[in-house]
Protein backbone atom coordinates (compact mmCIF):
# COMPACT_ATOMS: atom_id res chain seq x y z
CA UNK A 1 0.00 0.00 0.00
CA UNK A 2 1.19 3.63 -0.95
CA UNK A 3 -0.04 7.07 -2.05
CA UNK A 4 -1.48 7.87 1.27
CA UNK A 5 -2.09 11.66 1.77
CA UNK A 6 -1.39 11.77 5.04
CA UNK A 7 1.88 11.63 7.12
CA UNK A 8 2.82 9.28 9.78
CA UNK A 9 3.08 12.05 12.40
CA UNK A 10 -0.64 12.99 11.76
CA UNK A 11 -1.73 9.35 11.68
CA UNK A 12 0.45 9.59 15.13
CA UNK A 13 -1.38 12.12 16.28
CA UNK A 14 -4.93 10.88 15.19
CA UNK A 15 -4.69 7.44 16.17
CA UNK A 16 -3.89 9.13 19.58
CA UNK A 17 -7.12 11.61 19.62
CA UNK A 18 -9.03 8.49 19.23
CA UNK A 19 -8.18 6.87 22.45
CA UNK A 20 -9.76 9.39 24.11
CA UNK A 21 -13.17 9.89 25.57
CA UNK A 22 -15.69 12.22 25.96
CA UNK A 23 -15.31 11.58 30.09
CA UNK A 24 -11.78 12.00 30.38
CA UNK A 25 -10.20 13.76 32.84
CA UNK A 26 -6.76 14.31 30.65
CA UNK A 27 -3.63 15.57 31.98
CA UNK A 28 -1.60 16.47 29.09
CA UNK A 29 2.14 16.32 28.60
CA UNK A 30 3.64 18.64 26.22
CA UNK A 31 4.43 17.73 22.80
CA UNK A 32 2.79 14.99 21.01
CA UNK A 33 0.46 14.64 23.60
CA UNK A 34 -1.06 18.09 23.20
CA UNK A 35 -1.88 17.71 19.47
CA UNK A 36 -3.65 13.89 20.30
CA UNK A 37 -5.51 15.46 23.24
CA UNK A 38 -6.64 18.97 21.31
CA UNK A 39 -8.04 16.88 17.97
CA UNK A 40 -10.32 14.87 20.58
CA UNK A 41 -11.31 17.74 21.67
CA UNK A 42 -12.35 19.17 18.46
CA UNK A 43 -13.75 16.14 16.85
CA UNK A 44 -15.44 13.78 19.02
CA UNK A 45 -14.82 14.22 22.56
CA UNK A 46 -15.81 18.08 22.82
CA UNK A 47 -16.38 17.88 26.61
CA UNK A 48 -13.28 15.90 27.85
CA UNK A 49 -11.52 17.56 30.38
CA UNK A 50 -7.87 18.60 29.36
CA UNK A 51 -5.87 19.58 32.04
CA UNK A 52 -1.95 20.80 32.25
CA UNK A 53 0.46 20.91 35.16
CA UNK A 54 0.28 24.78 34.68
CA UNK A 55 -2.57 24.69 36.57
CA UNK A 56 -5.43 25.39 34.21
CA UNK A 57 -8.43 23.19 34.27
CA UNK A 58 -10.79 22.67 31.48
CA UNK A 59 -8.92 24.56 28.70
CA UNK A 60 -9.81 24.63 25.18
CA UNK A 61 -7.14 26.51 23.53
CA UNK A 62 -7.35 27.22 19.75
CA UNK A 63 -3.71 27.07 19.05
CA UNK A 64 -1.29 24.28 20.56
CA UNK A 65 0.87 25.79 23.09
CA UNK A 66 4.58 25.82 22.96
CA UNK A 67 5.00 25.40 26.74
CA UNK A 68 2.88 23.37 29.53
CA UNK A 69 1.91 27.16 30.61
CA UNK A 70 1.62 29.26 27.55
CA UNK A 71 -1.25 32.02 28.21
CA UNK A 72 -3.54 30.36 25.91
CA UNK A 73 -4.49 27.05 28.18
CA UNK A 74 -5.14 30.08 31.33
CA UNK A 75 -7.01 32.39 28.85
CA UNK A 76 -9.58 29.34 28.03
CA UNK A 77 -9.65 27.37 31.04
CA UNK A 78 -12.73 26.80 33.24
CA UNK A 79 -10.31 28.05 36.59
CA UNK A 80 -6.43 27.86 36.68
CA UNK A 81 -5.20 26.07 40.38
CA UNK A 82 -1.71 26.53 41.92
CA UNK A 83 0.58 24.34 40.70
CA UNK A 84 1.15 22.76 44.44
CA UNK A 85 -2.73 22.21 43.99
CA UNK A 86 -2.61 20.77 40.99
CA UNK A 87 0.12 17.98 41.83
CA UNK A 88 -1.67 17.73 45.44
CA UNK A 89 -5.22 17.87 45.30
CA UNK A 90 -5.97 17.07 40.98
CA UNK A 91 -2.92 13.96 40.44
CA UNK A 92 -2.39 12.60 43.82
CA UNK A 93 -5.51 12.78 45.17
CA UNK A 94 -6.96 10.63 41.68
CA UNK A 95 -9.37 12.80 39.82
CA UNK A 96 -7.20 12.20 36.93
CA UNK A 97 -8.68 9.27 34.34
CA UNK A 98 -5.51 9.35 31.65
CA UNK A 99 -2.47 10.93 31.96
CA UNK A 100 -0.74 11.46 28.32
CA UNK A 101 3.08 11.21 28.18
CA UNK A 102 5.84 11.49 25.56
CA UNK A 103 9.16 10.25 26.08
CA UNK A 104 13.07 10.23 25.04
CA UNK A 105 13.34 6.63 25.73
CA UNK A 106 10.85 3.57 26.59
CA UNK A 107 11.82 -0.35 27.19
CA UNK A 108 9.33 -3.21 26.38
CA UNK A 109 7.56 -3.06 29.76
CA UNK A 110 6.51 0.96 29.27
CA UNK A 111 9.31 2.10 31.33
CA UNK A 112 10.36 5.93 30.64
CA UNK A 113 13.55 7.92 30.75
CA UNK A 114 13.25 11.39 29.79
CA UNK A 115 16.03 12.57 32.21
CA UNK A 116 19.92 11.02 30.55
CA UNK A 117 21.48 9.32 27.91
CA UNK A 118 24.37 7.23 29.12
CA UNK A 119 25.51 7.68 33.14
CA UNK A 120 23.53 10.08 35.36
CA UNK A 121 26.80 11.61 36.87
CA UNK A 122 28.96 11.89 33.67
CA UNK A 123 25.84 11.89 30.62
CA UNK A 124 26.36 11.73 27.23
CA UNK A 125 23.17 13.58 26.64
CA UNK A 126 21.15 15.58 29.74
CA UNK A 127 17.82 15.55 28.55
CA UNK A 128 15.47 18.18 30.46
CA UNK A 129 14.09 15.36 33.17
CA UNK A 130 10.95 14.37 34.61
CA UNK A 131 9.04 17.23 35.09
CA UNK A 132 5.49 15.99 36.35
CA UNK A 133 6.07 12.87 34.81
CA UNK A 134 7.02 10.31 37.40
CA UNK A 135 3.73 11.25 39.59
CA UNK A 136 1.63 11.27 36.55
CA UNK A 137 2.75 7.56 35.84
CA UNK A 138 1.73 6.61 38.78
CA UNK A 139 -0.79 8.36 39.74
CA UNK A 140 -3.13 8.84 36.85
CA UNK A 141 -5.84 6.07 36.64
CA UNK A 142 -3.69 5.02 33.72
CA UNK A 143 -1.11 6.11 31.13
CA UNK A 144 -0.84 6.48 27.42
CA UNK A 145 2.16 7.12 25.59
CA UNK A 146 2.84 8.93 22.23
CA UNK A 147 6.09 8.23 20.54
CA UNK A 148 7.95 8.32 17.37
CA UNK A 149 10.09 4.76 16.86
CA UNK A 150 13.40 4.85 16.33
CA UNK A 151 15.99 2.38 17.72
CA UNK A 152 17.58 5.07 19.82
CA UNK A 153 14.07 5.37 21.76
CA UNK A 154 13.07 1.98 21.96
CA UNK A 155 15.95 0.54 23.98
CA UNK A 156 16.58 -2.76 25.29
CA UNK A 157 17.59 -1.08 28.58
CA UNK A 158 16.57 2.78 29.54
CA UNK A 159 19.67 4.45 30.51
CA UNK A 160 17.71 5.74 33.49
CA UNK A 161 14.48 4.86 35.11
CA UNK A 162 12.51 8.51 35.18
CA UNK A 163 8.38 7.02 35.02
CA UNK A 164 7.76 3.64 35.74
CA UNK A 165 5.41 1.78 33.90
CA UNK A 166 4.91 -1.89 34.19
CA UNK A 167 8.62 -2.48 35.56
CA UNK A 168 9.84 -5.36 34.80
CA UNK A 169 6.92 -7.19 33.91
CA UNK A 170 4.25 -9.24 35.16
CA UNK A 171 2.87 -8.00 38.67
CA UNK A 172 5.60 -5.85 39.21
CA UNK A 173 3.07 -2.47 39.66
CA UNK A 174 1.14 -3.94 42.13
CA UNK A 175 4.49 -5.54 44.10
CA UNK A 176 5.50 -1.89 43.90
CA UNK A 177 2.27 -0.99 45.69
CA UNK A 178 1.16 0.96 42.89
CA UNK A 179 -3.14 0.74 42.69
CA UNK A 180 -2.64 2.23 39.33
CA UNK A 181 -3.25 1.03 35.71
CA UNK A 182 -0.14 2.32 34.64
CA UNK A 183 0.76 2.10 30.65
CA UNK A 184 -2.13 0.67 28.73
CA UNK A 185 -1.73 1.74 25.23
CA UNK A 186 1.17 3.48 23.00
CA UNK A 187 0.58 5.04 19.84
CA UNK A 188 3.49 5.86 17.52
CA UNK A 189 3.94 6.82 13.98
CA UNK A 190 3.93 3.16 12.84
CA UNK A 191 2.01 1.25 15.27
CA UNK A 192 -0.63 0.82 18.44
CA UNK A 193 0.72 -1.06 20.69
CA UNK A 194 -1.22 -2.18 24.23
CA UNK A 195 0.80 -4.40 27.08
CA UNK A 196 0.05 -7.73 27.29
CA UNK A 197 -2.44 -8.74 29.74
CA UNK A 198 -0.26 -10.94 31.54
CA UNK A 199 3.00 -10.33 31.01
CA UNK A 200 2.62 -6.87 30.66
CA UNK A 201 5.32 -6.67 27.93
CA UNK A 202 4.23 -4.15 24.85
CA UNK A 203 2.49 -5.97 21.76
CA UNK A 204 2.01 -4.34 18.47
CA UNK A 205 -1.57 -4.53 17.99
CA UNK A 206 -2.55 -2.64 14.82
CA UNK A 207 0.00 -1.49 12.03
CA UNK A 208 -0.69 1.97 10.73
CA UNK A 209 -1.53 1.87 7.07
CA UNK A 210 1.29 1.11 4.68
CA UNK A 211 3.65 -0.07 7.51
CA UNK A 212 4.71 -3.63 7.61
CA UNK A 213 6.08 -5.98 10.69
CA UNK A 214 9.66 -5.21 9.14
CA UNK A 215 9.46 -1.64 8.92
CA UNK A 216 8.55 -2.13 13.30
CA UNK A 217 11.19 -4.15 13.91
CA UNK A 218 13.48 -2.09 12.07
CA UNK A 219 12.67 0.87 14.63
CA UNK A 220 12.82 -1.37 17.79
CA UNK A 221 15.75 -2.58 19.52
CA UNK A 222 14.29 -6.01 20.96
CA UNK A 223 12.50 -8.09 19.20
CA UNK A 224 9.17 -7.23 18.86
CA UNK A 225 6.07 -9.17 19.71
CA UNK A 226 2.56 -9.02 17.38
CA UNK A 227 -0.69 -10.08 17.80
CA UNK A 228 -2.11 -13.00 16.54
CA UNK A 229 -5.30 -10.97 15.76
CA UNK A 230 -3.11 -7.93 14.60
CA UNK A 231 -5.41 -4.83 12.39
CA UNK A 232 -5.11 -2.11 10.72
CA UNK A 233 -5.26 1.28 12.06
CA UNK A 234 -8.13 2.79 10.22
CA UNK A 235 -6.68 5.71 7.62
CA UNK A 236 -7.32 8.99 9.12
CA UNK A 237 -11.03 10.52 8.09
CA UNK A 238 -11.15 13.99 6.15
CA UNK A 239 -12.72 15.84 9.18
CA UNK A 240 -9.58 14.48 11.59
CA UNK A 241 -7.34 15.59 9.01
CA UNK A 242 -8.70 18.85 8.40
CA UNK A 243 -9.08 19.19 12.19
CA UNK A 244 -5.05 18.61 12.76
CA UNK A 245 -3.90 20.65 10.11
CA UNK A 246 -5.86 23.67 10.38
CA UNK A 247 -4.83 23.30 14.37
CA UNK A 248 -1.25 22.95 12.97
CA UNK A 249 -1.76 26.40 10.52
CA UNK A 250 -3.00 27.83 13.53
CA UNK A 251 -0.16 27.19 15.80
CA UNK A 252 2.85 27.70 13.22
CA UNK A 253 1.40 31.41 12.43
CA UNK A 254 0.97 32.15 15.96
CA UNK A 255 4.80 30.90 16.78
CA UNK A 256 6.05 32.41 14.10
CA UNK A 257 6.34 35.86 15.57
CA UNK A 258 3.08 36.52 17.76
CA UNK A 259 4.00 40.16 17.61
CA UNK A 260 1.07 42.44 16.57
CA UNK A 261 1.82 45.13 13.98
CA UNK A 262 1.47 48.48 15.75
CA UNK A 263 0.57 51.25 13.38
CA UNK B 1 7.40 45.11 55.63
CA UNK B 2 7.79 46.40 51.77
CA UNK B 3 9.87 48.73 50.48
CA UNK B 4 9.87 49.87 46.53
CA UNK B 5 13.45 50.56 45.63
CA UNK B 6 14.99 50.35 42.22
CA UNK B 7 15.54 46.64 41.58
CA UNK B 8 19.38 47.43 41.44
CA UNK B 9 19.25 48.69 44.99
CA UNK B 10 17.17 45.53 46.01
CA UNK B 11 19.13 42.89 44.55
CA UNK B 12 22.27 44.91 46.44
CA UNK B 13 20.91 44.66 50.02
CA UNK B 14 19.02 41.11 49.81
CA UNK B 15 21.06 38.95 47.81
CA UNK B 16 24.44 37.85 49.18
CA UNK B 17 27.34 35.47 47.23
CA UNK B 18 26.42 31.60 48.53
CA UNK B 19 23.08 32.18 48.85
CA UNK B 20 20.23 30.04 47.67
CA UNK B 21 17.96 31.91 45.82
CA UNK B 22 14.77 30.86 44.28
CA UNK B 23 13.40 32.91 40.72
CA UNK B 24 9.78 31.74 40.09
CA UNK B 25 7.12 31.66 38.12
CA UNK B 26 5.72 28.49 36.42
CA UNK B 27 6.41 29.81 32.26
CA UNK B 28 4.28 32.49 33.26
CA UNK B 29 5.85 35.64 34.84
CA UNK B 30 9.23 34.08 35.11
CA UNK B 31 11.29 37.17 36.68
CA UNK B 32 13.81 37.49 34.15
CA UNK B 33 14.51 41.14 34.96
CA UNK B 34 15.81 40.45 38.42
CA UNK B 35 17.81 37.57 37.42
CA UNK B 36 19.92 39.86 34.66
CA UNK B 37 20.17 42.30 37.34
CA UNK B 38 21.91 39.45 39.59
CA UNK B 39 24.13 38.67 36.97
CA UNK B 40 24.95 42.38 36.32
CA UNK B 41 26.16 42.18 39.76
CA UNK B 42 28.25 39.28 39.61
CA UNK B 43 26.89 37.97 42.60
CA UNK B 44 28.58 34.23 42.58
CA UNK B 45 28.01 30.92 44.01
CA UNK B 46 24.36 30.83 44.06
CA UNK B 47 22.26 27.91 45.17
CA UNK B 48 19.31 27.99 42.75
CA UNK B 49 16.00 26.46 42.79
CA UNK B 50 13.31 26.33 40.23
CA UNK B 51 10.94 24.19 39.06
CA UNK B 52 11.81 24.75 35.71
CA UNK B 53 14.86 26.57 34.95
CA UNK B 54 13.98 27.66 31.91
CA UNK B 55 16.15 30.77 29.98
CA UNK B 56 17.01 32.53 33.25
CA UNK B 57 19.01 29.31 34.66
CA UNK B 58 20.73 28.46 31.13
CA UNK B 59 22.10 32.13 31.67
CA UNK B 60 22.54 32.34 35.30
CA UNK B 61 24.93 29.21 35.03
CA UNK B 62 26.74 30.10 31.40
CA UNK B 63 27.63 33.25 33.37
CA UNK B 64 29.33 30.90 36.47
CA UNK B 65 27.14 32.34 38.87
CA UNK B 66 26.03 28.87 40.10
CA UNK B 67 27.39 26.27 42.77
CA UNK B 68 24.21 24.45 42.84
CA UNK B 69 20.98 23.84 40.81
CA UNK B 70 18.14 22.29 42.71
CA UNK B 71 15.34 21.82 39.85
CA UNK B 72 12.56 19.53 38.05
CA UNK B 73 12.63 19.93 34.35
CA UNK B 74 15.73 21.73 32.96
CA UNK B 75 13.97 22.21 29.29
CA UNK B 76 13.25 25.17 26.91
CA UNK B 77 10.17 24.17 26.95
CA UNK B 78 8.52 23.08 23.48
CA UNK B 79 11.74 23.96 21.58
CA UNK B 80 14.10 21.50 23.34
CA UNK B 81 17.41 21.60 25.80
CA UNK B 82 18.78 24.02 27.55
CA UNK B 83 21.91 24.25 25.98
CA UNK B 84 24.70 26.01 28.80
CA UNK B 85 22.83 23.97 31.54
CA UNK B 86 23.70 20.51 29.69
CA UNK B 87 27.50 22.46 28.66
CA UNK B 88 27.87 22.57 32.53
CA UNK B 89 26.84 19.10 32.98
CA UNK B 90 28.21 17.28 30.37
CA UNK B 91 31.58 19.24 30.22
CA UNK B 92 32.04 21.81 33.31
CA UNK B 93 31.61 24.48 31.16
CA UNK B 94 32.55 27.37 32.54
CA UNK B 95 31.89 25.40 35.49
CA UNK B 96 30.49 22.50 37.32
CA UNK B 97 27.68 22.35 39.01
CA UNK B 98 26.53 20.32 42.12
CA UNK B 99 22.48 19.27 40.90
CA UNK B 100 19.92 17.76 42.94
CA UNK B 101 16.76 16.77 41.06
CA UNK B 102 13.78 16.52 42.01
CA UNK B 103 10.00 15.86 40.36
CA UNK B 104 7.39 18.33 39.81
CA UNK B 105 5.08 16.99 42.39
CA UNK B 106 8.08 16.80 44.94
CA UNK B 107 9.26 20.76 44.25
CA UNK B 108 5.28 22.27 44.29
CA UNK B 109 5.07 20.08 47.56
CA UNK B 110 8.79 21.47 48.94
CA UNK B 111 7.80 24.93 48.63
CA UNK B 112 4.58 24.30 50.06
CA UNK B 113 5.91 22.97 52.85
CA UNK B 114 8.63 25.61 53.15
CA UNK B 115 5.62 28.29 53.32
CA UNK B 116 3.98 26.44 56.59
CA UNK B 117 6.94 26.64 58.27
CA UNK B 118 7.50 22.46 58.36
CA UNK B 119 10.91 20.97 58.08
CA UNK B 120 9.85 18.32 55.18
CA UNK B 121 7.37 17.66 52.65
CA UNK B 122 5.42 13.89 52.54
CA UNK B 123 3.37 12.98 49.55
CA UNK B 124 2.99 9.80 47.25
CA UNK B 125 5.37 10.07 44.67
CA UNK B 126 8.98 9.06 43.17
CA UNK B 127 7.44 5.09 43.34
CA UNK B 128 9.88 3.21 40.98
CA UNK B 129 11.63 5.90 39.80
CA UNK B 130 15.69 6.02 39.93
CA UNK B 131 15.84 9.40 41.21
CA UNK B 132 16.16 8.88 44.78
CA UNK B 133 19.54 6.82 43.71
CA UNK B 134 21.10 9.80 42.74
CA UNK B 135 19.45 12.41 45.23
CA UNK B 136 19.83 11.48 48.74
CA UNK B 137 17.58 14.30 49.47
CA UNK B 138 14.89 11.87 48.10
CA UNK B 139 13.44 9.66 51.07
CA UNK B 140 10.51 7.96 52.66
CA UNK B 141 8.72 8.31 55.69
CA UNK B 142 6.07 5.62 56.89
CA UNK B 143 2.52 6.71 57.86
CA UNK B 144 1.59 6.55 61.58
CA UNK B 145 -1.55 5.39 60.67
CA UNK B 146 -2.31 2.95 57.86
CA UNK B 147 1.51 1.83 57.30
CA UNK B 148 1.70 3.34 53.72
CA UNK B 149 5.27 4.23 52.93
CA UNK B 150 5.16 7.82 51.42
CA UNK B 151 8.29 9.49 49.51
CA UNK B 152 9.30 12.91 52.04
CA UNK B 153 11.69 15.17 51.15
CA UNK B 154 13.30 18.55 52.95
CA UNK B 155 11.14 22.06 52.64
CA UNK B 156 12.46 24.38 50.43
CA UNK B 157 13.49 28.15 52.82
CA UNK B 158 15.16 29.96 50.55
CA UNK B 159 16.89 32.90 51.32
CA UNK B 160 15.86 35.09 48.57
CA UNK B 161 12.92 34.68 46.60
CA UNK B 162 12.60 36.85 43.48
CA UNK B 163 9.00 36.62 41.68
CA UNK B 164 7.30 38.85 39.02
CA UNK B 165 3.77 40.18 39.67
CA UNK B 166 1.58 42.02 38.22
CA UNK B 167 0.52 44.75 40.22
CA UNK B 168 1.43 45.86 43.46
CA UNK B 169 -0.81 48.70 45.28
CA UNK B 170 0.69 51.67 47.07
CA UNK B 171 1.21 50.16 50.33
CA UNK B 172 3.03 46.90 48.75
CA UNK B 173 0.38 44.56 48.51
CA UNK B 174 1.17 42.09 45.17
CA UNK B 175 -1.25 40.99 42.68
CA UNK B 176 -0.96 37.48 40.65
CA UNK B 177 -3.24 36.28 38.48
CA UNK B 178 -3.53 33.66 35.94
CA UNK B 179 -1.06 30.98 35.85
CA UNK B 180 -0.01 31.10 39.55
CA UNK B 181 2.26 28.92 39.84
CA UNK B 182 4.21 27.93 43.35
CA UNK B 183 4.95 32.16 43.69
CA UNK B 184 2.82 32.80 46.73
CA UNK B 185 4.70 29.67 48.20
CA UNK B 186 8.05 30.40 47.22
CA UNK B 187 7.71 34.02 48.77
CA UNK B 188 6.15 32.82 51.81
CA UNK B 189 9.03 30.16 52.46
CA UNK B 190 11.88 32.07 52.08
CA UNK B 191 13.40 34.94 54.30
CA UNK B 192 13.46 37.57 51.80
CA UNK B 193 11.60 38.51 48.68
CA UNK B 194 12.08 40.65 45.93
CA UNK B 195 9.75 41.16 44.06
CA UNK B 196 9.22 43.14 40.19
CA UNK B 197 5.86 44.22 39.01
CA UNK B 198 4.37 45.99 35.93
CA UNK B 199 2.88 48.45 37.60
CA UNK B 200 2.21 50.12 40.84
CA UNK B 201 -1.39 51.45 41.33
CA UNK B 202 -4.19 52.76 43.99
CA UNK B 203 -6.23 49.82 43.89
CA UNK B 204 -5.76 46.34 43.07
CA UNK B 205 -9.35 46.73 41.73
CA UNK B 206 -9.60 42.52 42.25
CA UNK B 207 -11.82 39.99 43.31
CA UNK B 208 -12.35 38.88 46.59
CA UNK B 209 -10.47 35.27 46.05
CA UNK B 210 -7.24 37.02 44.70
CA UNK B 211 -3.96 35.34 45.17
CA UNK B 212 -2.67 38.53 46.69
CA UNK B 213 0.81 38.40 48.59
CA UNK B 214 0.60 40.86 51.63
CA UNK B 215 2.77 44.00 52.38
CA UNK B 216 4.25 42.89 55.34
CA UNK B 217 5.47 38.94 53.69
CA UNK B 218 7.09 41.06 51.16
CA UNK B 219 10.86 42.51 51.51
CA UNK B 220 11.18 44.75 48.31
CA UNK B 221 8.92 45.85 45.17
CA UNK B 222 10.73 47.31 42.15
CA UNK B 223 8.67 48.46 39.27
CA UNK B 224 9.92 47.16 35.69
CA UNK B 225 7.37 47.31 33.27
CA UNK B 226 8.20 43.84 31.34
CA UNK B 227 9.96 42.47 33.61
CA UNK B 228 9.02 38.84 32.90
CA UNK B 229 9.92 39.01 28.73
CA UNK B 230 9.99 36.70 26.94
CA UNK B 231 7.82 35.27 29.73
CA UNK B 232 4.77 36.85 29.57
CA UNK B 233 2.58 38.81 32.08
CA UNK B 234 -0.89 37.59 31.85
CA UNK B 235 -3.29 40.75 30.49
CA UNK B 236 -0.32 42.98 29.61
CA UNK B 237 2.11 41.73 27.16
CA UNK B 238 1.96 37.56 25.65
CA UNK B 239 4.90 35.19 25.62
CA UNK B 240 7.55 35.75 22.84
CA UNK B 241 7.45 32.18 21.85
CA UNK B 242 9.75 33.55 18.73
CA UNK B 243 12.42 34.52 21.20
CA UNK B 244 12.70 31.07 23.21
CA UNK B 245 12.98 29.35 19.63
CA UNK B 246 15.61 32.34 18.73
CA UNK B 247 17.39 31.50 22.09
CA UNK B 248 18.35 27.79 21.10
CA UNK B 249 20.73 28.43 18.32
CA UNK B 250 22.50 31.57 20.70
CA UNK B 251 22.62 28.89 23.61
CA UNK B 252 24.48 26.35 21.46
CA UNK B 253 27.43 28.45 21.18
CA UNK B 254 29.98 29.44 23.66
CA UNK B 255 31.00 32.78 21.85
CA UNK B 256 27.57 33.55 20.68
CA UNK B 257 25.93 33.08 23.96
CA UNK B 258 29.04 35.39 25.93
CA UNK B 259 28.84 37.91 23.12
CA UNK B 260 24.70 37.89 23.77
CA UNK B 261 24.34 38.44 27.28
CA UNK B 262 27.18 41.20 27.07
CA UNK B 263 25.23 42.84 24.75
CA UNK B 264 21.61 42.15 25.93
CA UNK B 265 22.30 41.98 29.89
CA UNK B 266 25.65 43.60 31.09
CA UNK B 267 25.61 46.77 28.94
CA UNK B 268 21.21 47.44 29.28
CA UNK B 269 19.80 48.14 32.82
CA UNK B 270 16.40 46.29 34.24
CA UNK B 271 14.63 49.90 32.33
CA UNK B 272 15.38 47.93 28.58
CA UNK B 273 12.46 45.70 29.21
CA UNK B 274 9.99 48.02 28.36
CA UNK B 275 11.18 48.33 25.13
CA UNK B 276 11.10 44.48 24.67
CA UNK B 277 7.58 43.66 24.82
CA UNK B 278 6.25 46.17 21.79
CA UNK B 279 3.83 44.77 19.99
CA UNK B 280 3.57 41.83 22.01
CA UNK B 281 0.68 43.69 24.10
CA UNK B 282 -2.63 42.31 25.09
CA UNK B 283 -5.15 44.85 22.95
CA UNK B 284 -8.70 44.29 24.42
Amino acid sequence: MTGHDFTPDEMMAIAASRALSNTDVCFVGIGPPSAACNIARLTHAPDITLIYESGTIGTAPDVLPLSIGDGELCDTALTTVSVTEMFRYWLQGGKITVGFLGAAQIDRFANINTTVVGDYENPTVRLPGGGGAPEIASSSQEIYITMKQSKRGFVEKLDFFTSFGHGEGGDHRERMGIATKGPTLLITDLAIWKPDPVTKELTVVSLHPGTTKERVQQTVSWAVRFSDDLQETPAPTEEELSVLRALKARTAAAHAGNRVETA
Amino acid sequence: MAEFLSLKDAVKKYLKSGDMAAFEGFTHLIPHAAAHEVIRQGIDELTIVRMTPDLIYDQLIGMGLVKKMIFSYAGNPGVGLLRRVRDSIENGWPRSIEIEEHSHAALANAYEAGAAGLPCAVFRGYLGTELQRVNPNIRSVTCPFTGEELAAVPSIRPDVAFIHALKADRKGNVLIEGIVGVQKEAVLAATHSIVTVEEVVDELDTHMNACILLHWTVSAICEVPGGAHPSYAQGYYGRDNKTYIDWDPIAADREKFQAWMEEHVLKQGPDVFAGRIKGLEVTS
